[in-house]
């Protein structure tokens, strides 16, 4: 049986929604799955892994501290020992800044953010290229299948596993170190990683009615707000929040669009989202041909009533 | 100190794709071409950077021989030197080959310093800059949206899932640049006429054969007809009925 190499990402303890996706992918190979974790808290998002698929999980112990080469380091060291056949990443800031680098260490070619793996002979994957305008079928890249998994395109599987966990001393030679995180103000969704998300546009005309955007969001529970560049060139949201071809590529299962005309560069970052909702005064906005559910009219009318509507809906 | 900014030429972000006959490949006829969106701050900071501590700029590209309207911009901006590593195949050249070319390149000219974009607005790999930084065995901070640069290293900072990242490095290094990092100056008179007397230097590259398959390439499906629900508040139940019966996502 062949193995397959994922690090896993997380958020204090608990592993990151997009890295779970990572290990169901490489479960649904049939391969034998080893996950990668570091971090302070290793051991305790070690023991959530066999849940997920992961025959043995790797501990890589001693940095507290993140350094993206001494990571990679690792994580090609544990692929070339295990003879793997793959090593999968979450495409997150964090993961594909790390597929490279194992990539290369390999001497392989990565296939970054694939939004479809294809396992039966030898490994291909889908990737969306000129900004999702077109979709490349890749394969190959060398003695090992390097591949970066675009968030919600994958199913997370809970599949029991042995999750034998091993640990293992981090590389100590380090170039670069995180030496600060700070953390988004609350709770707040990241726009990659939210199931929902609600963005606006300039149709919304002023700063202060982002505030109807972001109610919509906190009536879902789960949605992150984005933006479309319009907005955030205009200083009236940060550029994290950007969706489109200069800012964040998303594909949540929920995709709401509010006062975005749909330029072709704000196409780019959303078009594989599953459902999209357009909401625009004009019945001739771009925006609705992508949209499957589409209601023109005011933002300022519209955004309250759905607000309402959903929080009713959630009871 | 010797900086380098790597650029790549790329379609315009808004042509309308076509796939060639060989279905594999972009049909290139009409196409038109730009300096990728973020390796134009990547020669900003390139610029900045000498401006602040000293040294030279090199903008380095591989890729077709004429790609010296877009490197002429660069000169006329303010670096001092433009190589071209001619190579025909630019267009489907992979992330390795192109990594390995460059770094390569990039030892020859002696630099410390390498600038590159966060990612390639033409095959959206966002891979060129960290495999660089890895064949070099040098350090690298991907998708910096502030930086703070010493003699020795630097403080650079990026946007991830979690919240806002300070990586301290070391140089040599490789920064890849994102959005926020600076807004890129446009080319004044003095520059342009200066740059009209500097030459576009060839240079070769190693040649390294690509290893990753491009099997097929296709236009994305288009999505099924959509439907407008009606107008105003009104339409906000039929809304709410068909997320929750039809797409089942609420
Ligand atoms: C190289 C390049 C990269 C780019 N990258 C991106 C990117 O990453 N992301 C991005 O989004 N854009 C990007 N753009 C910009 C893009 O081309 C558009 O300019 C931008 O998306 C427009 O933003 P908008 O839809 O908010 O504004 P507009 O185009 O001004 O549209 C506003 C919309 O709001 C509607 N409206 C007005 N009032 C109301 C109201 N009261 N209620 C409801 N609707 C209303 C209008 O009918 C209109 O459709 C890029 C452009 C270039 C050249
Ligand atoms: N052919 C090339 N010539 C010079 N620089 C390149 C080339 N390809 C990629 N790069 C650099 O690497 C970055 C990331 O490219 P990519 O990995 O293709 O997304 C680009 O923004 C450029 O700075």
């Amino acid at each position: 049986m062949t193995t397959i190499v994922v690090f896993v990402e997380s958020a204090g303890s608990t592993p990151r929604r997009a890295s779970l996706e990572a290990l169901g992918a490489a479960s649904q190979s049939g391969a034998s799955v080893v996950a990668v974790v570091t971090g302070p808290n290793g051991p305790a998002v070690a023991k959530a892994l066999g849940a997920f698929g992961a025959a043995q999980v790797v501990v890589l112990t001693g940095a507290d501290q993140y350094s993206p080469d001494a990571t990679a380091k690792d994580c090609a060291a544990i692929v070339c020992e295990l003879k793997a056949s793959a090593f999968l990443v979450a495409a997150s800031s964090t993961g594909k800044d790390l597929l490279p680098r194992v990539a290369a260490l390999l001497d392989c070619t990565p296939h970054c953010d694939c939004t479809a793996l294809r396992w039966s002979g030898s490994a291909s994957g889908t990737r969306p290229i000129l900004a999702g305008k077109a979709i490349a079928t890749v394969s190959g890249g060398g003695g090992v299948f390097c591949a970066s998994l675009r968030p919600n395109c994958f199913a997370a599987v809970e599949k029991a596993a042995a999750g034998t966990v091993t640990t293992r001393a981090a590389s100590s030679a380090r170039l670069a170190v995180v030496v600060d995180v700070s953390a988004k103000p609350g709770t707040k969704l990241d726009v990659k990683e939210a199931p929902i998300v609600v963005s606006g546009g300039r149709g919304l005309r002023a700063p202060e009615s982002f505030s109807l955007v972001e109610d919509l969001a906190a009536a879902f529970g789960t949605a992150a707000v984005g933006a479309s560049r319009a907005v955030v060139d205009a200083g009236w949201r940060p550029h994290s929040e950007q969706v489109g071809q200069t800012g964040k590529t998303v594909a949540p299962q929920l995709y709401i669009a509010v006062g975005i005309s749909g330029a072709i560069q704000h196409l780019a970052g959303m078009r594989t989202s599953k459902v999209i909702v357009a909401i625009n005064k004009d019945a001739a906005a771009p925006i609705f041909k992508v949209a499957d559910y589409g209601i023109v009219g005011d933002a300022f009318e519209v955004l309250p009533a759905l607000t309402a509507a959903v929080k009713a809906a959630k009871g | 100190m010797h900086i380098v900014a790597c650029v790549k030429r790329v379609p315009l972000t808004d042509i309308q794709v076509k796939v060639a006959a060989d279905g594999k490949t972009l049909d290139t006829a009409g196409v038109e071409y730009m300096l990728s969106f973020y390796d134009e701050l990547a020669v900003e900071e390139a610029i900045r950077t000498k401006e602040k501590l000293g040294g030279e700029v090199t903008v380095l590209t591989l890729g077709p021989a004429d790609a010296s309207k877009e490197l002429r911009e660069c000169l006329a901006k303010g670096a001092d030197r433009a190589m071209v590593l001619p190579d025909n195949a630019w267009g489907t050249r992979d992330a390795r080959s192109t990594a390995k070319a460059l770094a390569a390149k990039v030892k020859e000219l002696g630099a410390q310093l390498v600038f590159t974009g966060r990612v390639a607005t033409d095959r959206d790999q966002g891979a060129v800059g960290p495999m660089l930084a890895t064949y070099l065995g040098w350090a690298c901070v991907t998708d910096v949206v502030s930086l703070e640069l010493t003699a020795g290293g630097g403080k650079a900072k990026r946007e991830t899932e979690a919240g806002v990242e300070t990586v301290q490095f070391s140089l040599p290094a490789v920064l890849t640049c994102d959005k926020g990092l600076n807004e890129p100056r446009f080319a004044g008179l003095k520059g342009i006429m200066a740059a009209k007397k500097k030459s576009i230097e060839e240079s070769t590259a190693e040649q390294v054969a690509n290893q990753a398959n491009f099997d097929k390439l296709e236009l994305p499906p288009p999505r099924k007809e959509g439907r407008i629900l009606g107008e105003g508040a009104a339409a906000v139940p039929a809304l709410i009925q068909a997320l929750r019966n039809e797409a089942k996502v609420l």
